[in-house]
């Protein structure tokens, strides 16, 4: 989980270098601050409004989404020990778990769009009320991070078979994998959030 | 100067400092009416001051964004440009459709014009900034297809870099954008939401692309910084740029009569929208401090780095200050909003044009930079002009906050007139302030006449 579990064991030189290219930093803060103002906006919006907020979470599903953090937080392990793998050569056991972290991405994509389908199913839309179109805002923002975190993911699997990455440097698979991290972080504060906190 | 095919962008700088010029004095004439309401009635109208004064800034920026292209891509794509005949023809028939627009707006009532160019037959007139008739639009179509093929090829002849990629993809946004321009739905909710897709997501999606391919290859020009390190800013401001600003829209539907999510949607992204431009402020200095080289032309970077900062401060700051749904509630189309518009538009695209036009105009005329002397000039010109829209910005957000208190907010709220009248000092003190912006720019323009020992040519 934590991102500086990805960097080399502190070199001889003892400096802690930050992974991957700095310009996915930039990226990481400047989403960080998009879900901030969102989730900002959401409790801003239920101090307005707490009955309506507590009555509409009672009807969301939180075993889907207890497993939906759980299929992220093991995607984001595989990725970290994709980098590890790569780091010793070991690229058949990299592609192995970048593989399995995609398999934990397509299994949350599958789940939330069970929810999403009951939902529809029940009438439920954006315009239903304040919930739901926080409910619908903020996971489907986040459905959409996970997707781009997958595409990422999938590129970094290429060219880890293109022979990319190994002792000689992993720095793009740091980048993607750093990216891949967010998407499980920012999902570990909406799901209290939005399913849980009351 | 590399490529003799370049020169063509000195007709579009010298005819859009001449559009900037008629811009600044129909502003001075309609901030003025603001207080004497009957000043020069019933020869120029507050409506078409007003049309004179928006139209000319688009139409001078865009002069300026073409110069700035028929410049850069021969030198990106190491190339001469497909037709510098093409562009020269293209200049003219730009410049005489802007003028005949502009005798139209002033020499007969606006719904006469309409009738004259055929309105009915595809109306497209009456909305704010698009004013245009439709035979000039279509005219500003043809111009820009014709542009857009001549740097294409030029660009996918030689070599492609991220700059010049880049500004392609702003300069084709900004042309398929416009077609929204003739779509005009009965609907008025629909009216105004497409309408947005021309005016919003121009200056606030595609034109950053623009501005920051501009900045970028004025910074690896004058800095002497590796391509590789502008490059990597360049691809991180646009995609926060295009990220935050594409949704970012929403602001304009809060009130409009869309659906209530907008409200949402477009505070939170439209919140974000000051990032890219801190990013760009960042880079401009980042740059600056890394730089390899001396430049002699000074002025040209004291231009780039106050386009970081007043973009910053006019797009970002300015634009954040009432970007909120909860805030925007009480501030829409306040003066709050003149404010904004006029340090934004001046900050990030004023400035980066001025900047490549600094950059650029002394090495077509032989010379990497011009004489220390008229450099000064320009400074001073920089100074003037930015410190007076700095002062512009300001009292016309003093009289927003106040008409939004007298207006909105007040137990006891009063009428539109009543509280202009109350108002009245700033809008004295914002017209003074535009006298000095005119004398800057007066200072600046005969910065280009200033002899003095020259530097070594280009």
């Amino acid at each position: 989980m934590n991102a500086n579990a990805l960097s080399p064991s502190p070199a001889a030189d003892g400096v802690r270098r930050l992974p991957g290219d700095l310009a996915i930093w930039v990226f990481i803060l400047a989403e960080m601050a998009a879900f901030a103002v969102f989730f900002a906006a959401y409790a801003f919006a239920r101090a307005g409004n707490v009955e309506l907020f507590d009555a509409a979470q009672e009807t969301l599903d939180r075993g889907a989404g207890l497993a939906n953090t759980l299929l992220l937080v093991t995607g984001g392990w595989f990725a970290a020990k994709a980098v590890h793998a790569a780091r010793r050569d070991r690229i058949a056991a990299a592609g192995r778990a970048l593989w399995l972290a995609l398999a934990c991405g397509a299994g949350f994509l599958a789940v939330k769009a069970m929810e999403y389908a009951d939902k529809f199913a029940a009438g439920v839309s954006l315009s239903t009320n304040t919930f739901y179109l926080f409910y619908f805002s903020l996971t489907f923002f986040h459905f959409l991070h996970v997707v781009l975190g997958m595409a990422i993911l999938a590129i970094l699997l290429v060219r880890l078979r293109g022979g990319a990455y190994g002792s000689h440097g992993v720095l793009g698979l740091e980048t993607g994998t750093a990216y891949w991290h967010m998407v499980d972080l920012l999902w570990i504060v909406l799901f209290p959030l939005v399913y849980v906190m009351r | 100067m590399q490529y003799p095919s370049q020169a063509v962008a000195k007709p579009y700088f010298i005819a859009a400092l001449g559009l900037f010029v008629a811009q600044i004095l129909f502003g001075l004439i309609m901030g003025l009416q603001y207080v004497v309401g009957d000043f020069l009635f019933p020869h120029i109208p507050f409506n078409v001051a007003r049309m004179v004064h928006t139209n000319a800034l688009i139409v001078w920026l865009l002069m300026g964004f073409m110069g700035a292209t028929y410049y850069l891509v021969p030198e990106e794509a190491e190339t001469e440009l497909h037709s510098p005949r093409l562009a020269r023809a293209l200049f003219w028939i730009f410049l005489v459709a802007a003028a005949l627009t502009v005798v139209g707006y002033l020499a007969v009532p606006y719904a006469t014009l309409a009738q004259i160019t055929g309105n009915e037959l595809l109306p497209t007139m009456g909305r704010e900034f698009l004013e245009q008739p439709t035979i000039t639009k279509i005219g500003i179509v043809v111009v820009a297809l014709g542009f857009l093929y001549n740097v294409t090829l030029t660009v996918l002849k030689g070599r492609k870099t991220a700059i010049s990629s880049v500004l392609l993809l702003g300069l084709w946004g900004l042309a398929l954008l416009f077609l929204f321009a003739f779509y005009n739905p009965h609907n008025l909710v629909r009216d105004k939401f497409y309408w947005w897709f021309v005016v919003h997501l121009w200056v606030e999606g595609v034109w950053e692309l623009i501005l920051a391919a501009i900045l970028g290859y004025v910074l690896i020009r004058i800095t002497g910084v590796d391509r590789e390190v502008i490059d990597k800013w360049i691809y991180v401001i646009i995609t926060l740029a295009l990220v935050t600003g594409l949704i970012g829209t929403g602001h304009h539907f809060f009130w409009i009569g869309t659906p209530e999510y907008w409200q949402l949607w477009g505070s939170v992204f439209s919140a974000l929208e000051p990032v890219p431009f801190f990013a760009m402020t960042l880079f401009a200095f980042n740059m600056v401090r890394k730089r390899r080289r001396q430049h002699p032309n000074k002025a040209a970077t004291l231009w780039a780095l106050g386009t970081g900062v007043m973009a910053f401060l006019g797009a970002g700051v300015w634009g954040f200050l009432h970007t909120l749904a909860p805030v925007n509630y009480y501030t829409h189309g306040t003066q709050i909003t003149a404010a904004h518009g006029h340090m934004a538009f001046y900050g990030a695209y004023v400035m980066v044009v001025l900047t490549i036009i600094s950059y650029a105009m002394p090495q077509m005329r032989g010379r990497a930079a011009n004489s220390d002397a008229a450099q000064t000039v320009e400074m001073w010109g920089f100074w003037l002009m930015t410190v007076s829209m700095v002062l512009i910005t300001l009292f016309l957000t003093g009289a927003g906050i106040l008409q939004v208190w007298l207006q909105r907010v007040s137990a006891d709220p009063q009428p539109f007139m009543a509280v202009q009248d109350q108002i009245a000092l700033f809008y004295w003190m914002r017209e003074w302030a535009g006298v000095a912006f005119l004398v800057g720019l007066v200072v600046y323009l005969a910065s280009f006449f200033v002899g003095g020992r020259k530097e070594a040519a280009a």
